[in-house]
């Protein structure tokens, strides 16, 4: 079955991607990129990477920018699957969610209208299984936005290894968060995934910090080789 | 130990970890002894094997399971406890002579409980989530023990510990899937 996968670039869509791959024939990724900060869909900090992760994946993007609107978004969002459909003749949608009734709804509602399939291979999953497996794997995932008390600014750009991982788990435990971030909590940026070809390695970057809210934005990054 | 059957579109398919994984799961953390089956590989010693059967859900846009009525046969003699979700729901009828009818849900939906049954004891209504194209028409020996605004949510065998979910207990509602273990237990 020919799929696209709804992507952002952080672990989640990256994973399920990878997941994918193992059944089924990707043909693309599919972005939709917001310009409202405040998406419960879509917006994700780096989303302007997802072309560079995509060469470096060796797959096409189909990108589609939104305003951001609550419904309006669903409407772009159904654009550019169309657009998927029609460049790559996907017959299936794949997303990350792993818990969002919210997300994983509203996606299973566009793809119905449009009947095409729709996978969520991270639904419901087992997180603790899930972020050892995303190490194991060789998976290179840094976070990339922290949006809630106790991560502060040092967190930004940390890569998550055995040694984050280990203190997320405090801290979920701690704090009564989900491990994977889930809430919103924090957002990530892969750099580097079993299925990429090249890795990215990042240039320049800049910061923005205040109260647990902060942002690793990536200036400048380019593609080199494993 | 519990037979969890595996309804979607080929085994180990791309499916198979959103609606049999977190199954799964489930009876780990309830420490159930379980093994699963594709549909398509289910024989007389995985039915013997069993002391209970959970029939998974599968994705919106597949029903390859109903194209074949002739790999559920034995459900009616199983006599022991059985549990269908969602596409389960509607293989677990269908093999009792149950039909279905268009009834689409897609997100979280409000139950109701119509009738006293151990599964829903102490809860009037909840909120659950579904993911479905059809509901069940319920057969003459089942009854209707949930319903939503729109369609029926739960069934029961008359006499048989059989019971079909039209919607995914295993997301928000986990409590209904370690009551039917419970039964389980108590059934042996």
């Amino acid at each position: 079955m020919k799929l696209g996968v709804l992507f952002s670039g952080g672990k989640d869509s990256t994973f399920a991607c990878w997941k994918a791959m193992q059944q089924e024939e990707v043909v693309c990724l599919i972005t939709v990129i917001s310009g409202n900060p405040e998406s419960y869909m879509f917006h994700t900090p780096n989303i302007h990477l997802a072309a560079l992760q995509a060469e470096a994946a060796g797959l096409p993007l189909v990108e589609v920018e939104t305003a951001g609107e609550k419904e309006e978004e669903l409407l772009d969002l159904a654009r550019a699957l169309l657009a998927a459909r029609e460049q790559f003749g996907i017959e299936g949608v794949v997303t990350g969610a792993v818990l969002s009734v919210y997300q994983a709804a509203r996606v299973q509602r566009v793809c119905r209208e449009l009947d095409l399939w729709c996978f969520n291979p991270l639904w419901n999953a087992d997180q603790e299984a899930y972020m050892e497996e995303i190490i194991d794997a060789g998976f290179r995932v840094i976070i990339a936005g922290v949006f809630s008390s106790p991560f502060d600014e040092s967190w930004l750009g940390r890569e998550i290894d055995r040694r984050t991982l280990d203190e997320l788990r405090e801290i979920a435990r701690k704090h009564r968060i989900t491990l994977i971030g889930e809430g919103g909590e924090f957002e990530t940026f892969v750099i580097d995934a079993p299925f990429f070809s090249r890795r990215i390695a990042i240039e320049e970057v800049s910061r923005v910090y205040r109260n647990y809210n902060g942002v690793l934005r990536i200036e400048r990054a380019g593609l080199v080789a494993k | 130990m519990i037979l969890i059957v595996d309804l979607c579109y080929r085994a180990g398919s791309l499916s198979r970890d959103e609606f049999v994984g977190p199954i799964e799961r489930l009876l780990r953390e309830a420490k159930t002894p379980f093994f699963t089956r594709h549909y398509t590989a289910v024989g007389a010693p995985e039915i013997e094997a069993a002391d209970g059967v959970i029939l998974c859900g599968t994705a919106l846009r597949d029903t390859g399971f109903a194209e074949h009525p002739e790999l559920f046969r034995w459900l009616p003699a199983f006599g022991r406890p059985v549990l269908g979700i969602s596409s389960g729901m509607r293989v677990l009828a269908a093999a009792f002579g149950g039909g279905t009818e268009p009834c689409c849900e897609i997100g979280m939906t409000d139950v109701r409980v119509l009738a006293p049954d151990p599964l829903f004891a102490g809860r009037e209504g909840f909120s659950a989530y579904g993911v479905h194209e059809f509901a069940v028409q319920v057969p003459d020996t089942f009854v209707s023990l949930a319903a939503s605004d729109r369609c029926i949510q739960a069934i029961r065998h008359r006499s048989l510990p059989l019971y079909g979910l039209l919607f995914h207990p295993e997301v928000r509602n986990e409590w209904i899937v370690e009551r039917f273990l419970q039964l389980l237990e108590a059934a042996r």
